[in-house]
């Protein structure tokens, strides 16, 4: 279905940037924001995969994606643009985006 | 039975008296057989689900990097991915517990073998969480509740446990392993909650016995004798007293009895430790540790976790000023993932601004962070273990690239005053040779290397005086310098706040000094005890 030439698409890439990387605090962060899209979305350290869930922070945790590394996002399905956007403008924020924190986080 | 004393390290002072409560670091013994796979699966998502509850209840509670830490937790928790893997184990026939424990430790393997220290920093959640979920597989071992006013004695102590026992009725943390630079160790200073770790034969102690503790003197009393009971209590009862005539002087500020004002700020290491403290008691804070923030269990800190911890120290003080150190790793305060293992002498090794200037990724983002921080208030920055004047001057530069950076990504920053530590001779012999704004005397270290002996080493302690004359007469040079040229000279170390040693501070011409907020009213009433005046006894 996701691959029928009516589904909305979207692939973008970013460096990380803060120091630490995709770690802890930064995952949960990301996780959160693609969870708030309808649309299938994964992350992946190069554009060839292997892809993984970006709404998921076990497996998001194990790409273990080093400051520095490029991350790929690709989204299929409603929204995918926007989300993709989205995730990117977090990376690339060092993922200090107030807008997306939940208040729990924004303390640490 | 006999009377034991043991010694450990103190890691937050306090006398308490209880009964002995072990939390056994063992996993517990396996009783049930395995079940069919349907039960086993069924058995580790009630777990999870148990676990998950749990957890939130403590993030609802917590605050500040507890409740961060702890909001990771409750992703990986609510992710159904983390408990694939056992499901599987379960799948091929295995108990619940052992298909956990074996795809925990997979996860747990990962981590640590990413090459990156971050995440191997990481594995300590890790196995937070893989305890609290065979904890509700077998529910014998975990359902253990610690009794209110208990010692409670462990190997170290997580601070998700911490968390969840309740101390409003007393009680002491007495460790074998832990360190009083942790988290948890913070938490216990900030709670009022006695505190040992390092303690030697901490296995033998059994529950159930009687167990008395003075954490400041880091001893340990079991099946204690009537006569050390009285002891005890009468230390007991003198510091109940001391609390409550310091309480009188707390609130005043410090002044000679000749009229002297002098100026007395706080040390502190995070906000949780100042929440509930009334800052009128202080005239700032004169040394913010940040080594906590990066010794968590978790990441190490970004910019924009830095800049909040320091946002909310800066609004606590409400316009007073802050003066917070850089990064003082090494030595004594090892942090995975930034100080170096295996160093002969880490006290005269990769520390501090040394350390810092090595790591340029890890300074940048804190004088970003501090940088970012000084726009909420008056934040001054100090560099810990500067030698020479190249590295206050390279530290400058990258100051200077840190505000560059900001006022492109266009974020509010100011340029924080710029100051040193005092704390290794050749600086504190040569100081006219360093262009600071302001001198900050560490004494604990300065005494260690002037003195040539170690604190943390019992059988030379003796000899790590501060009030040495050679100590005192260095001390004094500083303070006629930074009288001579206009800087201020603070001290910060632990003779700050120690009564006997004030009169002496201050006769060598010290007039700031930095104390633990506990020590602020004995040292408000021993200021107040002396007369500087020429002649004056």
């Amino acid at each position: 279905m996701r691959d029928s030439p009516a589904t909305e698409q979207a692939t973008d890439s970013a460096e990380l940037v803060n120091a630490v990387g995709l770690h802890a605090r930064p995952s949960v962060k990301l996780t959160q924001l693609a969870k708030t899209f309808a649309c299938r979305v994964e992350i992946a350290l190069s554009a060839d995969g292997p892809w993984v869930d970006a709404k998921s922070p076990v497996k998001v945790m194990r790409v273990k994606a080093p400051c520095g590394a490029v991350l790929h996002v690709r989204a299929s399905g409603p929204g995918a643009a926007a989300a993709a956007q989205a995730l990117m403008a977090l990376v690339r924020g060092g993922f200090g985006e107030p807008s997306h924190e939940p208040a729990d986080l924004s303390h640490g | 039975m006999a009377e034991l004393r043991l010694f450990g390290r103190s890691a937050a002072p306090g006398v308490a008296k209880g009964v002995v409560a072990v939390l056994e670091a063992a996993r517990p013994q396996r009783r049930r057989g395995v079940g069919a796979p349907a039960e086993e699966a069924s058995a580790l998502h009630r777990a999870l689900a148990g676990a998950l509850a749990e957890v939130e209840a403590l993030a609802a509670k917590a605050t500040g990097e507890a409740a961060d830490m702890l909001g990771f937790q409750v992703a990986m928790l609510s992710d159904e991915e983390l408990i694939r893997p056992a499901l599987e184990g379960v799948g091929a026939g295995q108990s619940a517990p052992a298909a956990w424990e074996a795809a925990m430790a997979v996860e747990i393997a990962g981590y640590r073998a990413a090459g990156d220290d971050h995440f191997a920093a990481r594995t300590a959640d890790l196995e937070d969480i893989r305890d609290r979920v065979l904890g509700h597989l077998e529910p014998q071992a975990a359902d253990f509740a610690v009794p209110a006013g208990a010692v409670v004695v462990a190997a170290d102590l997580p601070i998700s446990r911490f968390l969840a026992i309740d101390w409003a009725q007393g009680g002491a943390i007495v460790l074998a392993g832990g360190s009083p630079a942790s988290h948890v160790a913070m938490l216990a200073r900030a709670r009022g909650v006695p505190m040992i770790v390092g303690l030697d034969r901490a296995a033998e102690i059994a529950a159930g016995r009687e167990a008395l503790v003075d954490a400041a003197a880091g001893e340990v009393v079991l099946d204690p004798t009537e006569a050390t009971r009285a002891v005890f209590a009468a230390r007991a009862d003198e510091e109940k007293r001391a609390s409550g005539l310091n309480a009188a002087f707390r609130m005043g500020p410090a002044v000679t009895r000749d009229g002297t004002r002098i100026t007395l700020t706080l040390n502190a290491s995070s906000a949780d430790e100042l929440e509930g403290l009334d800052p009128a008691i202080c005239d700032g804070i004169g040394l913010v540790r940040t080594e906590l923030l990066f010794d968590g269990p978790g990441a190490l800190p970004d910019e924009e976790a830095q800049h909040e911890a320091y946002r909310r120290i800066v609004a606590w003080a409400d316009g007073r000023p802050v003066t917070i150190r850089t990064l003082d790793a090494g030595g004594d305060k090892p942090i995975a993932g930034v100080t170096e293992d295996g160093e002969s002498n880490p006290f005269l090794g990769l520390r501090g601004i040394r350390l810092s200037l090595r790591r340029p990724d890890l300074f940048l983002t804190q004088l970003r962070a501090l940088a970012r921080a000084a726009a909420h208030g008056d934040v001054r920055v100090m560099l810990p273990m500067v030698t020479v004047p190249a590295e206050l001057e390279a530290a400058r530069r990258l100051m200077e690239t840190a505000l560059a950076g900001l006022a492109r990504d266009g974020l509010a920053a100011r340029r924080p005053r710029l100051g040193i530590m005092i704390e290794v001779p050749a600086a504190a012999i040569a100081i006219d040779q360093f262009d600071a704004d302001f001198f900050s005397i560490g004494s604990n270290d300065l005494t260690q290397y002037v003195t040539a002996a170690g604190r943390d080493i019992g059988s030379v302690a003796e000899l790590a005086d501060p009030l040495n004359p050679a100590v005192l007469r260095l001390i004094a040079s500083v303070a006629r310098h930074g009288r001579e040229t206009g800087r201020e000279v603070c001290l910060c170390g632990d003779a700050g706040g120690d009564p006997r040693a004030i009169g002496p501070l201050l006769r060598a011409g010290l007039r700031s000094l930095s104390v633990a907020a506990s020590a602020v009213g004995a040292a408000k009433q021993a200021i107040a005890a002396i007369d500087l005046r020429d002649g004056a006894p």
